[in-house]
């Protein structure tokens, strides 16, 4: 018995252990979302707060210097959702979000977060609304993709011209349309409308897919409203819905914007297109220039207008002609946009000095090249060059024209006498296209020589006056290059005919004088 | 203990605390203000009513026409153009005001009225410009334009939506569950467009008519505070009480130079994370 009784003791022992660990290791995972909710709290207010905020309002320090703002998480209203118009999203919609980021927008992706990590950041999300308490929020039933072809584009085109989307985006789709300059968000602040032929900056994605959800749910906040009621009520097929996604699908441009870092004119033997709908454009390739605003002098473009140009050029040898496109749904100054004018300068943080335009303002651009053709990679400051590093300027104003200047820096223009800098231009409903002609090699006093076959450090302005932009403040993009080439010189044919019949014929005078010294060793033999 | 029993009492123990705790969270909408609670019946034979005027004393903003050329469609239902409701004054006598029972109706509930409300769109305009409904009612929204308008609200404590009627004799219904005033509603498509929804959670609410007059009616007798609201003047409280089958009076006056409680009247609702648990 004595011998039996430590069993009795250490099995005891062990039995106690044993339950209290199972009662442990099933207790944390019923514990579990209060721990989600604590490491939540501490990944929001390290990664989130910043733009959301502490309390989740969309309203933390970094909100008021870009437009939109970030989401206001105590109201919850969500843009991108599988759920109907106004409900709450789905977890996954959320996990989306944080996986893609919402493009378009200041929202990135968060790759640096792990899976267990976003699942928790969204449990405190949720816990700042209390229209997710007891919320069980269902995806809506989508109807499958009925495919896409021609006569779904044509039925997409027909049925986008009945629903009248084209009210706020336009005939074009670049955003432009007649309703476009009073678009307000739900705090009241400026939004645009979507331009349509720039799927990449679709805050949902740009697939046929994501368009159609975005239309069968809105965008929750933003004027974009939800189709699903005209459905329910057979006002517009499924189907025509979806003909519709791929028709806005079928905006963007055949080929993916290419970014450039060089710019090559080539040179056309024909007459030098001037007019920026001229057909031997199509012989110059596209470049696409991304552009930011400006934002390293004050007053500072937060929220620009203009983030990309189209630029081709060409030249004939005696002048180069440069053929700039860009977006803007606004053609200023237009007194339609008076009140948008007036509204976006308050919209985005104030810096120091004093905006308060209240007269009409001019859409522009500037092309601007060093002032002297660079040795070595120095260029100038790209803001306009500096005092002792000047630029040259091909300014373009959509009132007063084109004018070659110089630039010594922001805010320091000054015309320059001379020169034949010439402009054509059109607003074609939300894209203005303007081409810019100037001899070659005799600018204005004081502008850039260019040269053919040399290869010059180029780089671009845009602004939008009914936002209230200039020349100073507006978006600009960095140095590249422009490269005039060459023409394919006679040279390039006639030296390999020489080469070979030069080598041809030494190798046959190399065969005969060999053979005939054979044959007088043969002789002599 | 023997190993078995050991296993057994572990086994019991597991059973125990994993089938405690969390049940999870309930499916189902978001909570509204109504219990079941059946409602007191009002007996008519005792129901008071109480009404009165609004008048506006003061030259009133000038009444600047809105400009529909953008949409013939509805520029040509007007035999001109049309100013906007904003502050409607006609002889002194202010239109458009929200009056309601704000306080004194204590926990009493009641049904919600089957019939629906109706706003129209028609000649780009709202109709009714401001409207009453209870929560739980039905709000039918009616496209009587043949245009594309979407109807678009700002509510903070009901979810919002936003509607697209790309069509005439388009209908849409909705209804609110948490009372609210005022919810503003608008049009993207035509920004002059502008209504007001309030929300109660019980029938006694009216808007002035042109002449400035409302009546509340089926009222259990009591002690009440009366609240008129202006979108742009703003807000005013008044106490009354009535007896039974009595008719109290709630005469309002806005003056142009006085100010009042401003407008929009509900805070959004901030959950405050102090002791917030397990979610």
């Amino acid at each position: 018995m004595s011998a039996h009784r430590p069993r009795v003791s250490a099995d005891r022992r062990s039995a106690t252990v044993l339950v209290g660990v199972l009662a442990l290791l099933v207790a944390i995972p019923a514990a579990g979302p209060a721990q989600d909710v604590a490491n939540g709290q501490v990944i929001y207010e390290r990664w989130c707060a910043e733009c959301h905020g502490v309390e989740g309002a969309g309203d933390g320090p970094a909100a008021d210097y870009m437009l939109p703002r970030p989401r206001d998480f105590v109201q919850a209203r969500y843009q991108i959702r599988t759920t109907p118009n106004g409900e709450l999203p789905t977890d996954e919609d959320l996990m989306r979000v944080l996986e893609v980021g919402m493009p378009g927008t200041t929202m990135p992706a968060w790759p640096n977060l792990g899976e267990e990590q976003r699942h928790d950041v969204i449990a405190y999300i949720k816990s700042f609304s209390r229209f997710f308490e007891n919320a069980d929020p269902q995806p809506m039933e989508f109807a499958s993709d009925p495919g896409g072809g021609d006569d779904a584009l044509e039925s997409g085109r027909a049925a986008y011209e009945a629903l009248e989307c084209w009210k706020c985006h336009g005939d074009s789709g670049r955003g432009s349309g007649q309703s476009t300059a009073t678009l307000e968000d739900w705090r009241e602040l400026p939004i645009r409308a979507a331009d349509l032929t720039e799927p990449w900056k679709f805050n949902g994605g740009g697939t046929p897919e994501m368009i159609y959800r975005r239309m069968m749910t809105g965008l929750d906040g933003t004027p974009m409203p939800a189709y699903s009621d005209a459905v329910a009520s057979g006002v517009v097929s499924p189907e025509q819905l979806w003909h519709v996604a791929h028709f806005v699908a079928s905006l963007a441009p055949g080929l993916k914007p290419r970014t450039a870092d060089l710019i090559s004119a080539p040179r056309v033997e024909g007459e030098l297109p001037v007019a920026p709908d001229a057909e031997a454009w199509a012989e110059a390739r596209p470049a696409f220039v991304p552009l930011a605003g400006q934002i390293i002098e004050t007053p500072r473009a937060l929220a620009p207008t203009v983030d990309g140009m189209w630029v081709r050029a060409l030249h004939d040898g005696e002048r180069v002609a440069l053929r700039v496109e860009w977006g803007d749904p606004s053609n200023s100054p237009d007194p339609a946009w008076n009140e948008w004018q007036a509204k976006i300068v308050g919209a985005v943080h104030a810096d120091d000095a004093d905006l308060s335009p209240d007269a009409p303002m001019s859409d522009g651009m500037a092309v601007q090249f060093p002032a002297e053709p660079p040795d070595g990679a120095r260029r100038p400051y790209f803001l306009m060059g500096s005092s002792n590093d000047p630029v040259t300027l091909w300014t373009w104003d959509s009132r007063e024209g084109a004018t070659e200047a110089q630039g010594r820096g922001l805010g320091e223009i000054s015309a320059l006498a001379g020169g034949d800098l010439a402009a054509e231009s059109r607003w074609n409903e939300g894209h203005w296209e303007v081409v810019l002609t100037r001899s070659i090699t005799e600018g204005a006093e004081g502008a850039i020589t260019l040269a053919e076959g040399v290869v010059t450090p180029i780089a671009f302005f845009a602004w939008d006056g009914s936002s209230a932009e200039t020349a100073d403040r507006g978006s600009v993009s960095s140095w590249l290059y422009i490269h005039l080439e060459e023409p394919a010189s006679s040279n390039v044919v006639m030296a390999p005919i020489l080469a070979i019949v030069g080598s041809a014929g030494m190798l046959l005078l190399l065969v005969r004088s060999a053979r005939s010294r054979q044959g007088l060793a043969r002789a002599e033999a | 203990m023997s190993n078995r029993d050991s296993i057994r009492l572990a086994f019991v123990a597991v059973l125990a605390i994993g089938c405690g705790g969390d049940a999870g969270d309930g499916a189902g909408e978001t909570e509204g203000q109504q219990t079941e609670a059946a409602a007191p019946a009002v007996d008519p034979a005792v129901a008071a009513t109480i009404s009165g005027t609004v008048t506006f004393t003061g030259t009133g903003p000038e009444a600047t026409p809105i400009d529909m050329s953008e949409e013939p469609v509805c520029a040509d239902k007007h035999s001109e153009p049309p100013t906007s409701p904003a502050v409607k004054v006609s002889d002194g006598n202010l239109a458009n005001v929200f009056v309601f029972v704000s306080e004194g109706l204590g926990d009493m509930t009641f049904p919600a009225s089957s019939e629906a409300v109706v706003i129209d769109q028609d000649g780009c305009l709202y109709h009714p410009h401001v409207l009453g409904i209870q929560t739980g009612q039905n709000l039918t929204i009616r496209n009587s334009d043949a245009v594309l308008h979407n109807i678009n609200t700002r509510s903070t404590d009901n979810r919002p939506f936003n509607i697209s009627q790309p069509q005439a004799g388009m209908e849409s219904t909705r209804s609110f569950n948490t009372a609210e005033v005022m919810i503003p509603v608008g049009c993207d498509v035509h920004g002059w467009m502008s209504a007001f929804i309030g929300v109660t959670a019980h029938p006694y609410h009216a808007v002035t008519a042109d002449d400035g007059t409302f009546t509340i009616e089926g009222l259990p007798p009591g002690e009440y505070v009366i609240e008129a609201w202006h979108e742009t003047l703003g807000a005013q409280t008044m106490s009354v009480t009535v007896g039974e089958a009595e008719t109290g009076t709630a005469d309002f006056t806005y003056d142009e130079n006085a100010a009042y409680a401003p407008v929009p009247m509900t805070e959004p609702l901030i959950v405050s994370h102090g002791g917030h648990g397990a979610g």
